[in-house]
């Protein structure tokens, strides 16, 4: 077979079946182009960060930055009584080193930090000692740093800094699981009196599981009232569910204050019209109430909106012909016209359920000792302690609990099933 | 033509935007905590620094912690020059390297003629930090709705003042002020808190209001939650109080019993730019008259000893003299405690997990 032009000939001769796939396949890959920027972005602003986050909760290099030839030293330490003279002499020197760098996540005080979190009162022992190391010129190395604090002659010292030492480990999400480490390094349950997290996340999936529900009674009647009332009378309607949308979240928090309170609109009506006592004014805000009034009313809306979307469509003759054929109305409704609109309830209560579990402004203002949940934590380590890994991890695990929800959620209903609008 | 009439309006612009440019380097961005508190500072140190020199300063708010400093250092994009916080974060950032070292030698005498390292409170002066005021958490009550509180014990107590009570919500300074209510003296605070059982008396003494208690989080909410009567007593940041009573005329006494005081100071974040003109500021800021200035318009004390006799009336009231209004006024401080940054930057973690463990319960 010799020809004098191969490609053309190879090209007349490729079955149509090749030449279409050929086709379909540029088609396809310009598809993609066009949804380049939008994967783009959704890699910059959603995996990258989340990968980021995952990472924080099991990495912190708080250590080995600082002490870079101890965080080796130490390894070849058994655990038992206190490390060699030898390990000393390295920390030491180590320390004095570190005394004077002045570059962010290098400092004394970085690492004085990261020992803190497993060990509570630690802090000022690094701080302190590292202003007094550079003294130290000659051994015995071990005796003159016990000198300095006799904090130093303490094994649990040592032996939570050859655990940080290693920059990838467990010790976040020990934390984050209520858990710690004892004085002999073995992961034991907290004492009871500091156990926070798993509560939390147990509270906060179920007032976030309340306040759906609460919303699917209350959203449902509203949407088919909208589905069914005339266009002037539902418009309007309409208006009115997507007023609070317009508002300021932090308005309408502050307006379920000036309302709620001992001293606000609704106590001052009861007291006006005998209902209650001017001394049994209801305490209606600062606690679980006040929490569950504001979210309902702020996230019914995002229930609302799928449940209309789709009782619109349900055409009216669906229930006359149940009701014609001499079913009960009841009954009619149960199986003609609540199957039907299964699709916006299982997008609305998978949308505000999701909603709930995240928020944090509205429990913090309105919620009182209550209003802690598992965002508000998170929050807290972010902002105020800056314990950023440990609320990486929390996070995580806040992201493992909703997938895992989803799933079974998945299982039950069907994802393709939901239906936003 | 065309050509010509481009090339100047590059020209005009380029030109334009250098002189811009170079106004701009000199403006600097003041954070502070908002409020009455801010006003002091654009009163007494913001507009007289802008007479001086020329430069503006933008004033931004925030909610105290090292949270923004750190995010913008770590990040490399410093937008804030100058920050006013407590000296518990002042230490801390020093420590974690987010805060430039400061020069103090470079601060001016005091009018007196005094040095600085002097003039200045001990502890104003920190590695990183030059100190600016005292001011203080302390218990406010409604004169018109009870009378007759008498020190800190009666903010516990439910049966003699029943209603109820605001506290922060967070770990400092509420145990030292159960301890304090229970009878621990200030100089003991720290000691007995360092113990597990001082640990355990100071949240049992919390435990007998705590379903009596509103918990806030900024400093504008408790003179608001008093005057709605949702409380009949609450700790309150003494200057916010004292502008509530001072402008707005409300009927609040505050109580300095028990007082725990803490300082607030400068700091600039590390790589922040125009630092020259930062400290021009910071030296401005600190000298003895801007420092009695301020206090003329919020009572939170000087910290240089020399501002102390300048310090004269309020501002929008000649009758209203100042001093005795300050934390530091003798008066005030019979029963007053420093607040221990130390011991805070080794426990805040700890305390703060127990209180939210705590409040949840």
């Amino acid at each position: 077979m010799t020809t004098a032009n191969p490609s053309i000939d190879q090209a007349n001769t490729l079955p149509l079946k090749e030449k279409l796939a050929k086709t379909t396949a540029i088609q396809r890959r310009r598809a993609f182009l066009l949804t380049l920027p939008l994967v783009l972005f959704l890699l910059i602003s959603f995996v990258f960060p989340i990968g980021q986050m995952l990472f924080n909760s099991i990495h912190n290099n708080k250590v080995s930055a600082v002490v870079p030839d101890f965080a080796t030293a130490i390894q070849a330490w058994d655990g038992q009584g206190l490390p060699s003279e030898a390990t000393f002499e390295i920390f030491v020197k180590d320390l004095a080193k570190a005394k004077k760098v002045r570059e962010v996540g290098r400092t004394v005080g970085n690492m004085a930090t990261r020992i803190n979190y497993e060990m509570p009162g630690s802090r000022s022992l690094f701080t302190k000692s590292a202003r007094k190391v550079g003294k130290i010129k000659q051994g015995p190395y071990k005796e003159a740093l016990i000198k300095i604090d006799k904090k130093w002659a303490n094994p649990q010292v040592w032996l939570t800094l050859q655990r940080a030492s290693h920059d990838i480990s467990p010790a976040f999400y020990v934390a984050a699981m209520d858990l710690k480490y004892n004085e002999t390094g073995e992961i034991v349950e907290a004492d009871e009196l500091y156990q926070i997290y798993l509560n939390n996340f147990v509270k906060t999936l179920w007032l976030a599981a309340l306040i759906t529900f609460i919303c699917v009674l209350l959203a449902y009647p509203v949407a088919y009232l909208l589905s069914v009332l005339p266009l002037r009378q539902s418009n309007l309607l309409m208006i009115m569910v997507l007023l609070p949308f317009w508002t300021s979240l932090l308005v309408r928090t502050t307006a379920w204050i000036a309302i709620l309170q001992t001293e606000g609109v609704i106590n001052d009506l009861l007291v006006y019209f005998g209902v209650i006592g001017d001394d049994g004014r209801i305490q209606m805000i600062y606690n679980q109430t006040g929490t569950i009034i504001a979210m309902v009313h702020i996230l019914l809306p995002f229930m609302i909106l799928p449940l209309y979307s789709v009782m619109k469509t349900i055409q009216p003759t669906y229930m006359r012909a149940a009701l014609s054929m001499g079913s009960k109305p009841f009954y009619a409704y149960r199986r003609v016209y609540l199957p039907q609109t299964i699709p916006g309830l299982a997008a609305g209560t998978l949308l505000v359920f999701i909603l709930a579990i995240g928020y944090y402004i509205t429990p913090a203002l309105v919620g009182g000792q209550d209003g802690l949940l598992i965002s508000n934590l998170i929050a807290y380590h972010i902002q105020k302690s800056l314990n950023w890994s440990l609320g990486a991890a929390l996070g995580t695990m806040l992201l493992v609990v909703v997938l895992l929800l989803y799933w079974v959620y998945n299982k039950l209903i069907g994802i393709d099933k939901l239906k936003f609008g | 033509m065309n050509k010509i009439i481009n090339k100047t309006l590059i020209a005009a612009a380029v030109a334009t935007t250098m002189v811009a440019g170079s106004v701009q380097a000199e403006d600097i961005t003041v954070v502070s905590w908002g409020g009455a508190y801010t006003k002091s500072q654009v009163e007494a140190y913001h507009k007289p620094w802008n007479g001086y020199t020329g430069n503006t300063v933008i004033s931004e708010d925030y909610n105290g912690g090292l949270a923004e400093i750190k995010a913008q250092v770590e990040a490399g994009n410093v937008t804030w020059n100058l920050v006013d916080v407590e000296l518990s974060d002042a230490v801390r950032g020093c420590d974690e390297g987010i805060l430039e070292v400061m020069d103090h030698s470079v601060l001016p005498d005091g009018a007196n003629g005094v040095p600085a390292a002097e003039d200045f409170l001990p502890g104003a002066l920190a590695e990183c930090a030059v100190g600016n005021i005292v001011w203080s958490t302390v218990f406010i009550h409604d004169e018109s709705k009870i009378q007759g509180v008498d020190g800190l014990k009666d903010f516990f107590d439910l049966n003699k003042f029943p209603g109820k009570r605001g506290l922060r919500k967070g770990a400092k300074p509420n145990l030292e002020f159960a301890l304090m209510a229970d009878g621990v003296e200030p100089a003991d605070v720290y000691e007995v808190l360092s113990t597990e059982a001082g640990i355990d008396r100071a949240f049992a003494k919390l435990d007998t209001i705590k379903d009596s208690t509103v918990w806030w989080e900024s400093g504008a909410q408790p003179p608001q939650l008093l005057a709605d009567g949702e409380v009949v007593m609450t700790t309150a940041y003494n200057g916010r109080v004292f502008n509530a009573i001072a402008s707005e005329g409300k009927p609040f006494v505050i109580n300095w019993d028990g007082q725990v005081w803490d300082l607030d100071l400068w700091v600039i974040p590390k790589g922040a730019p125009n630092q020259e003109a930062t400290m021009d500021f910071v030296k401005f800021s600190t000298s003895t008259k801007a420092l009695a200035d301020q206090a003329s318009w919020i009572p939170y004390g000087p910290l240089r000893k020399s501002s102390f006799g300048l310090v004269s009336s309020f501002h929008s009231d000649p009758s209203l003299d100042m001093a005795p209004h300050m934390p530091t006024a003798p008066a005030n401080f019979t029963r007053a405690l420093q607040n221990d940054f130390e011991f805070w930057a080794d426990n805040s973690d700890q305390l703060n997990e127990r209180f939210n463990a705590w409040l949840t319960k």
